[in-house]
């Protein structure tokens, strides 16, 4: 018989967390419940985060946006805050699942389990994310950047969880894009997902972070890409030149949805297009 | 770890709400939980205390009776699994937009699967 903790605070979350490591954190289930029975019957302990309203909501702060770790998908696609500034964000989360999946599957769902094929993941990277995780010692800060470091593993230490994710206003005239492919529009799996965001000074790609999933163990910024664009002018080569350096540097592999290959290629296409389509 | 959907299939007798899938791809176990879309195979039941839980057997029993006969009318019907999981999901937009445009039809549904192939028709119902 599985036991839920069901704390009703932060505070109560994290001392539980504290003195039983090994706790599954919980939200919206829609990752965990699809495991298998096998898997949730070893799982014999689990804390419920729903109940904890600290990592609730969304909030303007200075200098940005804070998303609650168990914001659902469907009130980021809501939110005004987030489709006026990060209408990427708000585009990823019209494409997880469906509308009873976006009722329930949380951003800090999405990163935690650390699928590589997470639809929100490369716009969090792109967007140059912050995570606040929340443990027994207090709150500290992991840059996205650098919060996934293998197949579905993360910064998180034991008695972790991330409590919410700060991302900071693009400068006034940032381009920012996002595209997934997979088998359907709603309710599929991608077989690669692409985001970027950054800006155009005098004519030239000044800053960009070009972000990806599917196509490598985690999801992952395309650095050789960024960096053979910077400085030039967008237009067909630049493009070209992104799309080749993406496809190079990435490692996809073979699954019951795609292939190496086709990733490869079709994200070669996605990144040549969209950086195609970057305001000049 | 229990599943809403087996506690109202098989505790309650509730047999409206179908497993399809199992796995949250199909849209069969939609039912309310504080009138929002969800899919009960992927509920745990400690979730559910203090929620409202409104299944196909409620909303009919209710307000949504003249809703279902159009269902019936216009042969939304073939194996019917689906069926509960696409009246559900479609009553909750009407409920949001007594107005629909096709579009938001088809979003709201696309969750919601059907191997009959009659999941064509059912945004004009």
């Amino acid at each position: 018989m599985i036991a839920a903790v069901r704390p009703r605070s932060l505070d109560e979350a994290v001392r539980h967390l504290g003195e039983d490591p090994a706790l599954v954190p919980t939200a919206g289930c829609t990752d965990l419940m699809v495991r298998g029975p096998e898997a949730l019957h070893r799982m014999d302990r689990v804390i419920d985060l729903l109940g904890v309203p600290e990592l609730r909501g969304i909030r303007e702060v200075e200098g940005g946006i804070e998303i609650g770790s168990t914001t659902s998908f469907s009130e980021i696609r809501r939110s005004a805050a987030v489709r006026a500034a990060f209408p990427i964000l708000a585009e990823a989360a019209t494409m997880v699942g469906g509308w009873q999946i976006q009722n329930r599957a949380t951003l800090g769902g999405n990163m935690a389990n650390a699928s590589p094929a997470g639809d929100s993941l490369p716009v969090l990277l792109a967007l140059d994310a912050v995570v606040v995780v929340a443990g027994a010692q207090g709150l500290r800060e992991i840059p996205y950047a650098d919060f996934h470091i293998g197949y579905r593993r993360t910064a998180l230490r034991p008695g972790e969880i991330v409590a919410r994710v700060r991302l900071p206003y693009l400068p006034a005239g940032a381009f920012q894009a996002f595209r997934k492919v997979g088998t359907r529009e709603a309710q599929a799996i991608s077989k690669v997902v692409v985001a970027l965001a950054g800006r155009i000074e005098e004519g030239r790609i000044a800053e960009l972070r070009l972000a990806a999933g599917s196509v490598a163990a985690m999801p992952v910024r395309l650095r050789a890409a960024e960096e053979a664009v910077r400085g030039q002018a967008p237009g067909p080569e630049t493009a070209d030149l992104a799309g080749r350096e993406a496809a190079r540097e990435v490692t996809p592999i073979d699954d019951v949805r795609s292939t190496a290959d086709y990733r490869r290629f079709a994200l070669e296409r996605v990144v040549r297009r969209m950086v195609m389509g970057i305001a000049g | 770890m229990e599943r809403l959907l087996d506690v109202l299939r098989e505790g309650l007798g509730l047999t409206g709400t179908k497993e399809g899938c199992g796995e949250g791809e199909c849209g069969a176990c939609t039912v309310l939980i504080d009138g929002e879309p969800t899919l009960s195979c992927l509920v745990p039941l400690f979730q559910c205390e203090g929620r409202r839980i409104e299944t196909v057997e409620g909303i009919a029993a209710g307000p949504a009776r003249d809703f279902l006969e159009r269902f019936v009318a216009t042969g939304g019907v073939q194996c019917g699994a689906c069926t509960p999981g696409i009246v559900i999901t479609a009553w909750a937009l009407l409920q949001r937009n007594p107005a629909p445009s096709r579009e938001e039809a088809r979003e709201a549904l696309a969750g919601n699967l059907c191997r009959c192939t009659g999941i064509c028709g059912e945004p004009d119902r």
